[in-house]
């Protein structure tokens, strides 16, 4: 394989190539339900990022959660979980036998409650890295971290302290200006951002009612690739933390485009819905993409 | 049917990691319905019950962008060929990914995953004094009923199938079950009893003793409702083929989110897609059905 679907490092976390999953799309315990033990044989990600993790259970939002849009989907899962307690008992072993680095990714509404979280995840010797999951309100603000620069600035120096394990902080595209956030997050001692999450939707009915349970939700999939591809490029400008990108990546060359425009690391997410081995099919393609000066050439 | 290899002790049959191309051999009219049956090369046998993720390999995202998604079929019948396993599906045209299915000709491509889910369990397992199996189908939800009804009599199990329809238009897929005997209930009163197969149910509970009966049901959500309070009510053992929507069909998205009766929700994907009715809430499922 060429160097573009080679091996990588991420924080100082040696990566065989550069694609992982993004947060909530593939659980790798659910998946050996379904595929058994070649889950294992050709696991797709370099590394393992979980669902978001709560300090308590979540049984997430009433149906219907999704909505297929052309080209894309919105969700509204509503982050169910089994809470700290839960899943570090039964699914941390589980998925520390998966034979990747592991990333975490955890929320909390406001500091207090992401700190001790914080804490008891990155106290396991399992977890390589944690991913903050920033797009949830401030119990005491009410205003959503991750849309804030000082929020995120205020999150970072109240957690940062807490471990010297890599913080990766999951960037909200439902900001006018995301590398302002990087940048506060940056500042404050993040060791890479990812992005991005979904971006506000709602499938609204011609009759006016609301197809999802909860209402409202976020799009995901190849219709938000280029929203992605531009904030990557922007966040990636202005900081010198590793980026982690995503959005809508389904092909080789979504990768290549991700990685031109500054990412250090890919992940996929939605494809996996469509294929459950689509990761391995991107790197397969990524390797066949030969880097050249002034852009990237199909080989 | 082979032995499942699996780390659920449900009999689920694992299915291959990662979608694969099958190729299509049939799609022949039935009623309002198409039985669309593709070789999967690779695969192994499903267990009855289970379902496939389904795409069309080419032109899959047609006018406005969808489908984009794959979609979710229980399996109706599978049989060892030379090829493969030949599988058949049931299919109701209700819109953009079903119809995209329709259409596709003998040779073409047909992406699948699975086998997937909780496929259906022996009656004695739900019913140690079971006497044999019930099978309740309506409209297009017998497609799973015919495969079990074919592996109940490869055991010996004795079953009796009762089948709803709604009008003579919709009363596709019953040839699945030739050379079995069907009590018919339509609406319209085309055929069999005018009104609806629960009706069948309750005469054949009533006059049984309920207390070695078991049922297996699947339908359109307001008929499976009404199997599941009947058998709540009457204390009868049942099973439901269920149906929510799903984006990914392996425990990856959560959407296919069922309410459980002891509260929270089960995935219908991993956990299902057949439940014992007395775990569910309900059988209303918002966002499933299309009656
Ligand atoms: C386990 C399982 C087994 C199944 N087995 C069978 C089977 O054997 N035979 C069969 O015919 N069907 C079966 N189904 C149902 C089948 O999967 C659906 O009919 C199919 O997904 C519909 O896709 P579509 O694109 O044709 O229609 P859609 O446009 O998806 O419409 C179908 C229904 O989905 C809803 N809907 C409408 N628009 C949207 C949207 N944008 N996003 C999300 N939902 C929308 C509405 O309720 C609509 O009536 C099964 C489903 C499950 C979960
Ligand atoms: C069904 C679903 C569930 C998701 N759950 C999470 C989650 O728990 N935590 C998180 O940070 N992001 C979550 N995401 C967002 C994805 O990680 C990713 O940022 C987004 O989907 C964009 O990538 P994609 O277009 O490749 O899917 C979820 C996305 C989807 C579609
Ligand atoms: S369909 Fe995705 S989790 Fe069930």
């Amino acid at each position: 394989m060429s160097t573009l679907a080679g091996p990588t490092t991420l924080c100082g976390i040696e990566l065989a190539h550069p694609i992982i999953n993004a947060s909530g799309t593939f659980d790798a315990i659910a998946a050996r339900r379904a595929f058994g033990d070649g889950v294992l044989e050709r696991f797709p990600f370099s590394a393992y990022v979980s669902k978001t993790i709560t300090p308590e259970p979540r049984a997430g939002n009433p149906p219907p959660r999704l909505w297929e849009e052309a080209a894309g989907l919105v969700n509204s899962i509503g982050l169910p979980n089994k809470g700290l307690a839960g899943f570090l008992e039964s699914d941390l072993p589980v998925l520390a036998a998966l034979g990747v680095p592991l990333i975490v990714s955890v929320m909390a509404t406001g500091a207090e409650r992401f700190a001790p979280l914080v804490e008891e995840v990155a106290a396991r010797s399992e977890v390589a890295a944690l991913e903050l999951n920033v797009s949830c309100p401030n119990v005491h603000s009410g205003l959503i971290v991750g849309e804030e620069p000082e929020e995120t600035a205020a999150l970072m120096r109240r957690l940062r302290p807490l471990t010297a394990k890599p913080l990766i902080v999951k960037l909200t595209p439902n900001v006018a200006d995301p590398a302002q956030i990087a940048l506060a997050a940056e500042r404050e001692g993040a060791d890479a951002v990812s992005l991005i999450n979904t971006i506000k939707a709602a499938p609204i009915l011609a009759d006016g009612s609301h197809w999802l349970g909860a209402g409202a939700g976020g799009l995901s999939g190849p219709a938000v690739r280029t929203i992605a591809l531009r904030q990557v490029s922007e966040v990636a400008a202005a900081v010198q933390i590793p980026v982690v990108g995503m959005g809508g990546v389904e092909r080789g060359a979504d990768a290549a485009a991700l990685l031109a425009a500054g990412a250090t690391v890919v992940a996929v997410g939605t494809a996996s819905f469509r294929d459950p081995l689509a990761a391995a099919r991107v790197r397969s393609e990524l390797g066949r993409l030969v880097p050249v000066a002034g852009g990237r050439e199909q080989a | 049917m082979p032995a499942a290899a699996s780390g659920d002790p449900d009999g689920r049959v694992l299915a291959p990691f990662g979608r694969r191309r099958g190729e299509v051999v049939a799609n022949e009219p039935s009623g309002r319905y198409r039985i669309i049956s593709a070789v999967d090369a690779s695969g192994p046998m499903p267990a009855a019950g289970q379902f496939y993720m389904l795409a069309a390999a080419e032109r899959w995202g047609g006018d406005g962008g969808r489908p984009f998604l794959p979609r979710a079929f229980s399996v109706a019948a599978a049989e060892r060929s030379d090829d493969g396993a030949r599988l058949s599906f049931l299919l109701e045209d209700v819109g953009p990914g079903t119809g995209r299915l329709a259409e596709l000709g003998a040779g073409e491509g047909l992406m699948l995953t699975g086998p997937l889910g909780r496929p259906f369990s022996p009656p004695r397992d739900l019913n140690p004094a079971a006497a044999g199996a019930i099978l309740v189908g309506g409209g297009v939800g017998l497609a799973p009923l015919a495969i079990w009804r074919r592996a109940l009599a490869a055991r010996g199990v004795p079953e009796r199938t009762l089948l709803g329809f709604r009008d003579r238009e919709h009363a596709g897929g019953h040839e699945l079950f030739r050379c079995s005997e069907v009590r018919v209930a339509s609406e319209d009163g085309h055929a069999g009893h005018r009104g609806y197969v629960t009706d069948l149910l309750e005469r054949m509970l009533g006059g049984d003793s309920a207390a070695t009966a078991v049922v297996y049901a699947c339908g359109p959500p307001a008929m499976l409702e009404a199997v599941r309070l009947l058998c709540a009510e009457l204390e009868v053992a049942a099973e439901l083929a269920m149906e929510a929507p799903m984006a990914c069909g392996f425990g990856a998205c959560f959407g296919c989110a069922v309410p459980l009766a002891a509260g929270g929700y089960m995935r219908l994907c991993v956990d299902g897609p057949v439940v014992n009715a007395a775990d569910v809430e309900t059988a209303l499922v918002a966002g499933a059905g299309r009656r």
